[in-house]
């Protein structure tokens, strides 16, 4: 956070940088699990990796109360439209996480029944790669995307 | 415009949308009589006839105008009558209510449609295919030394056991005999990949019923099991470890130790799920006569696993027909008797417990020698023969790029995974890619049998009977 | 007698195989005693119902097989029903009335293959979108594969 020292008791920083760290600090993620990803995913909010250190334990079951969407597995073209839908009905400011090889550009599975690559039907921030990503490839995207909030702009 | 009255067209969605233009001025049907018609099915005093008919996917979608009948059968949208239909005792409480896909509790993508009578079900109608990845397709493609891959991410919480019912059957066209010690690798991983298959299921069956704690638990101990397997095959799930003619590679140094620790730290961890689980009432009261299925229902339904066996069907594929020498280790087969959620969960843990004993023979018991086939068809030469000899390294190129060729035939093979019944169909058409793979897999029938489970019963009960039922959604939609 | 026995005895028209390992018995049946022939396995004890799947054989006349995997728990047997249908209107009876299993099953061979399960309360797609065209597990459906653009590849294709 930029700050620098005032008179004293006093910490000055800019409103932006304020308002990025609270969003970086307390980011939820909606439960949006697919197939293998998700399983990390949970993985990665239990004890052993321990998500509730970055303030992020609480993953909401509504979109309507969550900050991020991770993308945990296949898409397939059954799922794009609801996919579409439960980003469209998250509040703004809002991120994608697009979790594994799968998600990112379709994986293995080049065929018919999947969306090659879930940036064709919603915005994404972070790709993190692996088939699944271990718990910390995704904590290392989670941390990569609160740098990235952080560096940004208030724009929503 | 069709004259025949069941047929409607346009856009109803809306209770009060006015008929679109075409329909405008049909006299048989018009725009009043329509919204009378649904008025009639919102509030669920009569059920309008082409509401049988269109019964498909819900009740937003069901009013695809199509007006050519040969279109809708080719694209499977005519129903002559979906299910049987029995008048709920208040007409005036009928309601329609979609849970899912999107849903925390539906493990998954799984989609219910659910009708409700106040709170109790009426009808429940599982609808799939959010997660279909095309992996039937996707296998004609890939070589049988590449197949592995692509099926041990169906069932995405017990991968070993995909692996080992794609490899059986390979190696069962192939005639392909597998050396003591790959057989003895094999049952290690699949039992231990059994056991964090459990542990997953403790982790969200407790949850759904409000143990949150179970979630943390169960996953705690799973990583012990998860972190030998990354020792041992390079990945936490997906690990296209057993492969046709053996296993990839040879047991870490030290694994007995690792498996020892597991053992020791499981144990616990199971035992401090019944003391936690056992004797809470919420717990009993949410699951005991709940979500139950008859015998005769499972053998009608396919269900298999847990399910089978909590409803008193003394079945285990591993007893048999027995594979890679389990027949070897002795171990029970839990049943149940009533079939309900309680007795699920009482034969999972119990199969936890089976599992770790199988686990601690095969560590006392475990022979020397190679844990793969000698058969050059299909294994590669050793690494220290491709530094030496062109044609090994010419062989181990060819075995990998091209891979191996397989006789012509059909064969089903078996394996009991976490959830049940597992088979591998494979044609074979001589060649080294197989002409057809199915899979049958598990929880395709488990989430076939919820309705059978859940008629009748209360909507909260429908989270404990889709908990009990494990279902894993790569494994049904595949 | 045994069932197999039995079984073969009431209908004639039926070839029967044994499959070794792992011991299985197929029955290749006609398609016109094709429920039949479910319902008297049924009646002979191979009374669980465990797969149903279609197989494309292409060339082969006739085209399409479906394949109906059936378990007798005691004693343990399987019972491997393979049903030659032909193209190009692929229909066979339904037999979800003797294995209500067989629903899921049905619609989903009807999805992937094309084939009509005749009888069947509610053939609709299973695992594709209502919309979908085609059926992809045809063999002369294409797997749908998009070419592959790797960044900064100088004959990206």
């Amino acid at each position: 956070m930029a700050h620098r020292s005032g008179p004293s008791g006093f910490l000055l920083t800019t409103y932006e940088s304020a308002v990025n760290w609270t969003r970086t600090r307390s980011m939820w993620a909606a439960t949006f699990g697919l197939a293998c990803c998700a399983i990390e995913m949970m993985a990665t909010g239990a004890a052993h990796n321990d998500l509730a250190r970055f303030g992020m334990e609480v993953f909401r079951a509504s979109p309507r109360q969550a900050d991020l969407m991770v993308v945990a597995g296949r898409v397939s073209q059954k799922m794009a439209p609801v996919l579409r839908q439960v980003y469209d009905q998250m509040s703004e400011p809002k991120w994608v996480i697009s979790m594994g090889a799968c998600a990112s550009s379709g994986g293995m599975f080049n065929n018919y029944a999947l969306v090659q690559g879930v940036d064709q039907v919603v915005p994404v921030d972070v790709y993190v790669p692996g088939c699944p990503p271990g718990p910390q490839s995704l904590l290392h995207g989670i941390l990569m995307l609160q740098d990235k909030v952080m560096a940004g702009e208030i724009r929503r | 415009m069709s004259d025949t009255p069941n047929v409607v067209t346009g856009d109803l969605e809306a209770p009060t949308t006015e008929a679109p233009e075409e329909l405008r001025d049909t006299a048989s049907e018009s725009a009043a009589a329509r919204r009378e018609i649904h008025d009639m099915w919102v509030a669920g005093t009569e059920e309008p006839a082409w509401m049988r008919s269109y019964t498909d996917e819900g009740a937003q979608e069901m009013l695809e105008a199509d007006q050519d009948p040969a279109v809708d059968l080719h694209r499977g949208t005519v129903v002559e009558d979906d299910f049987i239909f029995e008048e709920p005792a208040d007409d005036d409480e009928l309601q329609i209510l979609n849970m899912g896909p999107q849903h925390p509790s539906t493990h998954g993508v799984l989609r219910l449609h659910l009708e409700l009578d106040g709170e109790t079900i009426r009808r429940v109608k599982p609808i799939i295919g959010y997660l279909h990845t095309g992996m039937e397709k996707t296998a004609e493609t890939l070589t049988y030394m590449q197949g592995s891959t692509n099926v041990t991410r169906m069932d995405y919480l017990s991968p070993m056991h995909m692996e080992l019912a794609f490899s059986l059957a390979v190696e069962s066209l192939l005639g392909v005999e597998i050396p003591e010690r790959g057989q003895a690798i094999r049952v290690l991983l699949t039992e231990l990949n059994r056991v964090s298959s459990h542990l997953v299921w403790a982790a969200t069956q407790g949850t759904d019923l409000g143990a949150v704690s179970m979630l943390i638990y169960g996953l705690r101990d799973r990583e012990y099991i998860l972190e030998f397997f990354e020792k041992t095959t390079g990945l936490r799930m997906n690990h296209n470890f057993i492969r046709p003619g053996g296993v990839a590679a040879d047991l870490p140094d030290g694994w007995e130790e690792d498996v020892e620790r597991i053992i020791e730290k499981v144990s616990q961890g199971v035992a401090e799920y019944e003391e936690l689980l056992n004797g809470n009432p919420i717990f009993q009261d949410r699951t005991i006569g709940v979500g139950v299925i008859t015998p005769e229902e499972c053998k009608a339904l396919g269900a298999s696993g847990p399910i089978a066996r909590a409803s008193g069907i003394n079945w285990d594929i591993r007893k048999a027909f027995p594979y890679s020498g389990i027949d070897k280790y002795d171990f029970e087969v839990p049943t149940g008797k009533h079939g309900d959620v309680w007795d699920r969960y009482q034969v999972r843990i119990a199969e936890i417990w089976q599992s770790l004993g199988i686990v601690k023979q095969v560590l006392e018991k475990m022979p020397p020698g190679d844990y793969r086939t000698p058969d050059r068809k299909v294994t590669p030469p050793p690494r220290k023969r491709i530094d030496e000899s062109m044609e090994a390294l010419i062989h181990h190129f060819k075995l990998f790029t091209s891979g191996f060729k397989v006789p012509v035939g059909e064969t089903y093979r078996a394996v009991e995974s976490p959830r049940g019944e597992l088979g591998m169909y494979i044609v074979s058409d001589g060649r080294e890619r197989p002409w057809r793979m199915h899979a049958r897999t598990p929880s395709f029938n488990h989430v076939q049998a919820l309705p059978t489970m859940m008629t009748d019963s209360l909507v909260a009960d429908i989270v404990a009977t889709i908990a009990s039922c494990d279902p894993v959604l790569g494994d049904v939609d595949r | 007698m045994t069932m197999l026995e039995r079984l073969a005895a009431a209908f004639p028209g039926v070839e029967f195989e044994q499959v070794l390992d792992p011991p299985q018995d197929v029955a290749h049946v006609p398609a016109e005693a094709y429920v039949d022939f479910v319902v008297a396995a049924k009646t002979a004890g191979f009374d669980f119902f465990i797969d149903l799947c279609g197989v494309d054989y292409l060339r082969r006349n006739p085209r399409f097989e479906v394949v109906v995997n059936l378990l007798c728990l005691d004693p343990a047997a399987r019972l491997r029903i393979r049903v030659g249908v032909a193209a190009p209107d692929p229909t066979l009876p339904t037999i979800t009335g003797v294995f209500p299993g067989a629903n899921f099953y049905e619609r989903e061979t009807f999805d992937l293959f094309g084939i009509l399960f005749s009888g069947h309360p509610d053939l609709t797609r299973l695992v594709l979108p209502d919309d979908w065209e085609g059926h992809p597990l045809r063999k002369d459906y294409s797997v749908g594969s998009v070419p592959v653009r790797f960044k900064g590849s100088p004959k990206a294709t």
